[in-house]
């Protein structure tokens, strides 16, 4: 059951504002892509792109999916999100006065998700043991670092296929991004997951990325094949692993 | 199936007081507190549950109010078809509201329900047919046994429609319905992203607070056996449904029951005892009072009560 993720010459935007020119990009089955770029590059907004969260103004976002095409500007997120692809949205957008079981079980909202629910409770549970232990306290009372934790189980709880992480390592202390990245990629094992990650801690998202792009100004300006091709490129020795030119 | 048996218990005990001897005041008092209670409780399934501020409760109720007065005087329809012509009229309000405004968020939503309350007022006060702004005395055809008199019998009356929207209010809130509803007033942006669907929510939100809040209006013409623009579009319905919901605490639905039976029993016995003026000045000072020092509510308090006593 193969999925992969087509992005094709997407632009979009915030009325006047343009926050993407044509960017394209490929996910294939199985693979955690690293998008890469510091803020106010597209990141978030190409992600909420393939949610159907931000409309492009052009450009094609498709899933396929066993044999099937799914043109993803056409459908609402919740479509979206019955497709089997959820995210993980930045600063993690918790529901703050709600408790850690009420935003695990929202995160299971859609009714093809509630069948499972029970067994992806216990899934999630068993993933974040931390989680369960503060089962009926209030998610905004956390720490954050079980915020970031709570928020990708949530998204777990739809049972998805394509998982969007958003900038997991905001507002995270050294340590604690270092084990959600971790956490990610144990979990993508785990379920059998295809990833999408934007990140602007280059080291840690290429950890765990088999590919990588790096967005610059709304436009993809390297496409690395591998980690080594990210590595080795001029643009980021210069501008994220701080050589001087 | 506890509350199901508490709610029918206390059906037949508004039933078995109204055919008994007690002082036909109570039931006049009592008709205006219970509907205190319905139109409380339907302001907080999309007050409370959603967190969209609705000013908008004289709008839904006169709107009920005048659909029941129109069937009357055209059909002489009995009580109950106009109840129910009330609230399809109500919720068919709310969903033209719901689609209009719900797309506003915090102030600009409050702002625009109170906007329908002077519509639809407008609308009624140059309607000739039901009585333009002079209003339009009704005759009240014969109660019908085993009541003695009108305040009797609507005092049961609203009684069931009390019940009737507690028991949506309740399934409402342990529904997904009502899951969805607290995670958009939490975070209405993670509430899409989590595929919620937020505006069909706020929508359905919308039409079953307005539909009980229209079948809550529709006995009042009975009740009076008058209408009359100007009292039946009052902004005080917005404060007995706001008021209510905030004393009694919005997170659940035994909230805006007790504090439409304080707030409603309260401006009762003052009005009597004392005057209409303070009654409204009293209701004032109460919800400042809850606003600042108790903000969720009576439910707040007993909460805070019991956690302090158990330890």
């Amino acid at each position: 059951m193969a999925l992969s993720l087509r992005i094709r010459d997407v632009a979009a935007g915030y009325g006047a504002v343009r926050a993407l020119h044509g960017v394209s990009l490929e996910i294939s089955h199985g693979k955690t892509v690293a998008l890469l770029g510091t803020n106010g590059n597209g990141k978030s907004t190409l992600m909420k792109c393939v949610m159907g969260m931000v409309r492009p103004t052009a450009g094609t976002v498709v899933l396929s999916m066993e044999n099937k095409n799914y043109d993803l500007t056409r459908l609402s997120t919740e479509e979206i999100v019955n497709l089997g692809v959820a995210m993980v949205p930045e600063g993690r957008r918790l529901f703050p006065k709600l408790t850690v079981e009420e935003n695990l079980l929202l995160g299971a909202f859609r009714r093809s998700a509630r069948g499972e629910i029970g067994r992806n409770l216990s899934f999630a549970y068993e993933a974040f043991p931390v989680l369960a232990e503060r089962r009926r306290q209030l998610a905004g009372s956390m720490s954050g670092g079980q915020q970031q934790m709570l928020a990708i189980a949530r998204a777990l709880m739809s049972a998805p296929k394509l998982l969007l992480v958003d900038e997991p390592s905001v507002g995270l202390a050294p340590i604690l991004v270092s084990h959600t990245i971790t956490k990610i990629k144990e979990l993508k094992e785990k379920y059998g997951l295809t990833v999408l990650m934007a990140e602007q801690n280059f080291h840690q998202a290429i950890r765990i990325a088999d590919c990588g792009y790096i967005i610059v100004h709304g436009e993809i300006v390297f496409e690395g094949k591998t980690v080594d091709d990210l590595e080795q490129n001029e643009l980021v020795k210069n501008y994220y692993l701080g050589s001087t030119v | 199936m506890k509350f199901w048996i508490a709610a029918a218990l206390l059906f037949l005990a508004a039933f078995g007081v109204a055919i008994s001897g007690v002082n036909e005041y109570f039931f006049f008092a009592a008709y205006v507190v219970l509907t205190a209670v319905t139109l409380a409780t339907a302001w907080n399934i999309l007050g409370g549950y959603a967190g969209y501020v609705n000013f908008g409760p004289p709008a839904f109720f006169g709107t009920g109010a005048y659909t029941a007065v129109v069937l009357f005087k055209w059909l002489g329809a009995p009580l109950a078809a106009q109840i129910a012509a009330g609230a399809a009229m109500g919720g068919l309000l709310g969903f033209g509201v719901g689609l209009l405004t719900l797309r506003l968020r915090g102030i600009f939503f409050a702002i625009a329900t109170v906007a329908v309350v002077f519509i639809m007022e407008t609308l009624m006060i140059n309607w000739r047919y039901v009585g333009g702004a002079t209003g339009l005395q009704l005759l009240r055809p014969p109660v019908i046994a085993p009541f003695e008199t009108y305040a009797r019998m609507l005092f049961v009356v609203a009684a069931f429609m009390a019940l009737a929207s507690v028991a949506v209010a309740r399934y409402v809130q342990g529904s997904w319905i009502g899951r969805g509803l607290r995670a958009l007033r939490d975070s209405e942006e993670a509430a899409e992203a989590n595929g919620v669907p937020t505006l069909k929510l706020k929508l359905f939100a919308c039409v079953v607070s307005g539909a009980l809040m229209g079948a809550a209006g529709a006995p009042m013409p009975m009740y009076l056996s008058f209408i009359e623009p100007a009292s039946t579009f009052n902004l005080s319905y917005t404060i007995s449904a706001l008021g209510g919901s905030i004393i009694g605490g919005m997170s659940h639905w035994l909230g805006p029951i007790l504090g439409a039976l304080l707030l409603g029993t309260l401006q009762q016995i003052i009005t009597v005892t004392i005057s209409g003026e303070v009654n409204v000045l009293i209701v004032g000072v109460l919800l400042v009072l809850f606003v600042v020092l108790a903000p969720e509510g009576i439910l707040g308090l007993l909460k805070r009560w019991f956690k302090a006593s158990s330890k």
